[in-house]
């Protein structure tokens, strides 16, 4: 007997007697028979047990290595306490759909209620829905929100220091909307604020899309972009990842009006890149135009404080193809491991995990530059925890350094150039680790 | 689950001063301890809670019990496909060397990673009797989305762009079908449905033309019903120069049974949190892949994973690909910034693993459970299309009207005796639509239970119909005012 199939054969007997049908087969007496599936079925193996499955995975395991990470962009390696898994295991949790019936799914709602108000606390604004897929599409959706609620306009200007794969996604997504994406050139790893303003002024522009820290870790001064940008009547578009507003400025503090990212960052395991968790937050004059799930709170006919997923109108499955968006998931499970993850650090424990992170990088960056193979590449721009090296020596590339690194267990970063390195460090990198990687350089 | 509403929130057990965890400390050699240049940040502390690690965790396992998931009991939302989340599968990402891997990593350190990505994408294709699947989009919405993507880059590249601008949809699909079909950027034309539920061929012929993309179905549709004009229907879209999308929402029927690439799709999605047992977390992460069929592979979407001809694997990106690679490919884009949702893959894999050739009896179990359900209930619910219906049912509410007992009532009276409800109202093609999806992993003694729930409920609506209209009754919450919610929104907890 299959473990997930409980019928025995006196079960399926008895079943298709009520069914009035003599075989399972009977059934199907609709689907054509030419196009049933052959004789010999689907080119499987025999069912392995689960001890059989357990081996084939830890096999796999070792076909992978595990480094002391230093790569970043746009992952991040955070460390995740225990109680978040022993919280998101909870099958209560996991096994749960969409929160449809508020009646018996007070928990999900409880916490996707919860995780909207850290995230507009995060990103000063003043509403976040139940979240994106992930980062990337976090902001092409916010892209789609902009150009929806400015009615005509079309063009979207996109800062060239966004992250390659989200500028990339934007311009699918902009595809089937007819949206002119423009990207705004940079200057020294920065978005170059002249060639904006230029663009700004040539009109019909939607949303303008920045990101800081952006893709080369650099933190961009946006003083003066907020006004600027609805002085042209388009709406400021942020792109952070979430982990770092524990102490930088955030998007409502520069005056965006819609704030987007990736979440990952909050503790979430890497897992090779997915699940991540894209989060969308904006001002409330904009609420009704987001995408997604939003839950909000309400009361019962016994006067409890309950939640209840809201807002339903803007939706695919009431408005279909008047909807803001397709977009039907939201992702439940991560946002529950974000709002456990914030709930254990606090303000103060995520301020830490930034700032140790920070030291951490600068530490390595000052000793990997001190021997004179590496500099800095955008000189005099300031930098949280990841930062692109330039190498100076010229028989050196980086993936010499990477290989170097791998050896000793480490990840020393992400190439983005044939004398690039994008290196970045978390607070799960120890001094050990440092100076493996230093050696490691030296050693070239 | 528990019968008290927990309704602390986080916040309400802050103090100053307390934390729940607490960090290595790094003595930094050459640098200073890290100062943010003013400029830079932000000016006040966010407001997250402060609480000692004991306190969230009880507030969260509180908060737990009041929740309803697979593993607290029989979960019939039609079209959703609740089966049993194996524990295998939850084992297997946490195991090491699997979930601890940066999506940066070279390919040479994540082998591994790669033969999960390439191996699913492979069963994926034998099961689908498609050429080739990209894991990446990550839930089944944005895996139409991407389908609908790769039919607007196979039209341009034969310069069809800009006169398919049409996709026709039938009026019974999912709202995410026209929803994503519009965010692609394609009309949407609706074709209508026959009583019996599946779709008028004739009204679709006469909405083909030079100027249709494709046209998405769901098969079986969401009444439960086999389309058996699919081959016809195949035809007639082919002719036209359009191409036909397979909407996976409702492959769990046809394990075992038939492949959507054999019967004249060329498009389709996978829910792997549906029919490939992966949990459906409360709404996310899933995934969505998108699966084509021969002649299509070269339109899907960036970043893929590759065998070189010396077995190893390769991620295939924009700033890696060869020239020949450059030419031969012609990717819709890019919808995710790495390779989708991984751990969400290794789960689906570990289950067609577990299930080996077993999987080829889901199909024919769901749709053995679902007619069990129907010919259990029929005489007391309208059944406004007659059986055999696949692996779910559409109710029109109870058979006797005359109570006025709608379908709200029967699904809030369900969670009162220890069920989540159907799905309701959905389809539209009914005023009480009432859908039920029992799943292959459900016995003959949950269904048993299940309907005698529901025959007691017809019961209570012929002899108590004003108890049954005020129910849930013992449920932790009661009739939330959702009007309140929506009139005066509040949701965040500094506006409350």
């Amino acid at each position: 007997m299959n473990p997930y199939l409980p019928h025995t054969p006196e079960d399926i007997a008895s079943m298709l007697g009520r069914c009035g049908a003599a075989s399972l087969d009977e059934l199907f007496s609709d689907v054509p028979a030419q196009l049933r599936l052959g004789k010999g079925g689907y080119a499987l193996g025999a069912p392995m047990a689960e001890a059989e499955v357990n081996r084939y995975f830890r096999s796999l395991g070792k076909k992978n290595l595990e480094t002391a990470c230093f790569a970043g962009a746009g992952f991040y390696s955070h460390y995740c306490p225990a109680a978040v898994e022993a919280i998101t295991s909870r099958s209560e949790f996991y096994t749960a759909y969409t929160p449809y019936q508020p009646e018996i799914s007070q928990g999900t709602l409880q916490y996707i209620f919860e995780y909207q108000s850290m995230i507009a606390s995060l990103t000063g604004m003043d509403v976040a829905n139940a979240s994106m897929y992930d980062g990337a599409t976090a902001t092409a959706e916010a892209m789609m929100m902009a150009v929806a609620a400015s009615k005509k306009r079309r063009r979207v200007l996109v800062s060239a220091t966004l992250l390659p794969a989200v500028s990339q996604v934007l311009a699918t997504y902009a595809e089937g909307q007819d949206i002119i994406l423009e990207t705004v050139s940079d200057h020294n790893g920065a978005t170059d604020r002249k060639a904006l303003s230029e663009q700004l002024g040539a009109g019909d522009v939607a949303a303008v899309i920045v990101a800081t820290p952006n893709r080369f870790g650099i933190l961009e001064d946006f003083e003066g972009l907020a006004e600027e940008v609805h002085a042209a009547k388009a709406l400021l578009i942020i792109n952070t990842h979430a982990s770092t507003l524990g102490v930088l400025r955030s998007q409502g503090e520069w005056g965006a009006d819609i704030a987007c990212g990736e979440a990952q960052s909050l503790g979430i395991p890497l897992n090779y890149g997915g699940p991540g968790l894209g989060y969308l937050a904006c001002r409330q004059s904009l609420m009704r135009k987001m995408p997604g799930r939003i839950v909000g709170a309400t009361t019962d006919d016994d006067g409890q404080r309950v939640f209840v997923l809201t807002l339903q109108a803007r939706e695919q499955h009431i408005r279909r193809h008047k909807a803001t968006s397709n977009i039907c998931s939201n992702q439940g499970l991560m946002t529950l491991h974000a709002a456990v993850y914030l709930s254990l650090l606090g303000p103060e424990g995520l301020r830490e995990v930034n700032e140790t992170s920070a030291s951490i990088a600068h530490d390595l960056v000052a000793r990997l530059t001190a021997g004179g193979k590496l500099r800095e590449k955008f000189a005099g721009r300031e930098w949280l925890n990841e930062c692109v090296l330039e190498i100076v020596d010229e028989g050196l590339t980086p993936r010499r350094i990477l290989d170097a690194c791998l050896e000793r267990g480490i990840l020393a970063g992400k190439i983005i150039g044939e004398k690039e390195i994008m290196v970045c460090a978390t607070e799960t990198c120890t001094p050990e680790d440092v100076k493996q990687y230093v050696e490691a350089v030296e050693a070239l | 689950m528990n019968q008290k509403l927990y309704s602390k929130l986080i916040f309400e057990l802050s103090r100053p001063g307390r934390r729940g965890h607490t960090l290595p400390q790094y003595k930094a050699e050459t640098t200073s301890p890290f100062v943010l240049p003013a400029k830079y940040a932000r000016s006040s502390r966010p407001a997250l809670p402060e609480v000692d690690e004991p306190s969230v965790v009880r507030h969260y396992t509180n908060s737990s019990t009041n929740n309803f998931g697979v593993d607290t009991g029989f979960y019939p939302l039609g079209s959703c496909t609740m089966k049993y989340n194996p524990k295998i599968n939850e084992a297997a990402v946490a195991l090491s060397g699997i979930g601890s891997l940066h999506p940066a990593a070279p390919a040479s350190t994540v082998q591994g990673a790669l033969e999960i990505y390439s191996r699913l994408q492979s069963l994926l294709s034998e099961i689908g009797g498609m050429a080739e699947f990209s894991l990446n989009p990550f839930a089944g919405a944005h895996g139409e989305l991407t389908g609908l993507m790769v039919v607007r880059t196979y039209h341009a590249s034969r310069g069809e762009g800009e006169i398919r601008r049409k996709v026709l949809v039938p009026d019974s699909a999912h709202g995410t079908n026209p929803a994503s079909a519009a965010i692609a950027g394609y009309n949407v034309v609706e074709c209508r449905s026959l009583p019996d539920g599946t779709v008028n061929v004739d009204d679709l012929r006469s909405k083909l033309g030079p100027d249709v993309a494709a046209v998405m179905m769901t098969n079986p549709n969401t009444v439960g019903m086999f389309e058996k004009n699919i081959p016809e229907i195949a035809e007639a879209v082919h002719a036209c120069g359009a191409l036909m999308y397979y909407d996976g929402a409702n492959l769990n029927a046809l394990l075992g049974v038939a492949r959507p690439g054999d019967m004249g799709f060329d498009v389709m999605h996978i829910n792997l949190h549906k029919t490939f047992s992966t949990p459906h977390g409360g709404g996310g992460p899933g995934a969505g892949p998108v699966g084509v069929r021969a002649g299509l592979e070269k339109f899907l979407p960036m970043p893929r994973v590759v065998r070189d001809s010396d077995g190893s694997l390769r991620v295939l990106d924009d700033d890696t690909m060869s020239p020949a690679e450059r030419t031969e490919l012609d990717p819709l884009g890019r919808v995710s910034a790495w390779l989708g949702n991984y751990a969400v893959f290794v789960k689906a894999l570990a289950y067609i693993l577990t299930m080996g050739k077993d999987i080829e009896q889901v199909g024919p179990l769901a749709c053995l459970n679902a007619n069990y359900v129907l010919h259990s209930l029929s005489d007391l619910y309208e059944l406004p299309i007659p059986g055999p219906c696949k692996h779910e049912m559409v109710f029109d509410g109870l058979r006797d009207k005359s109570t006025e007992c709608t379908t709200m009532n029967v699904a809030k009276r369900l969670l009162d005796m220890g069920f989540h409800a159907p799905t309701i109202y959905f389809p539209l093609l009914f005023h009480e639509s009432l859908m039920i999806e029992p799943t292959e992993t459900e016995s003959i003694e949950t269904l048993d239970a299940f309907i005698k729930a529901m025959r007691d409920i017809a019961r209570e609506a012929a002899e108590e119909p004003d108890l049954l209209k005020t129910a849930p009754l013992a449920t932790p919450v009661r009739h939330p005012d959702e009007n309140e919610a929506a009139l005066h929104p509040k949701v965040t907890y500094q506006s409350l």
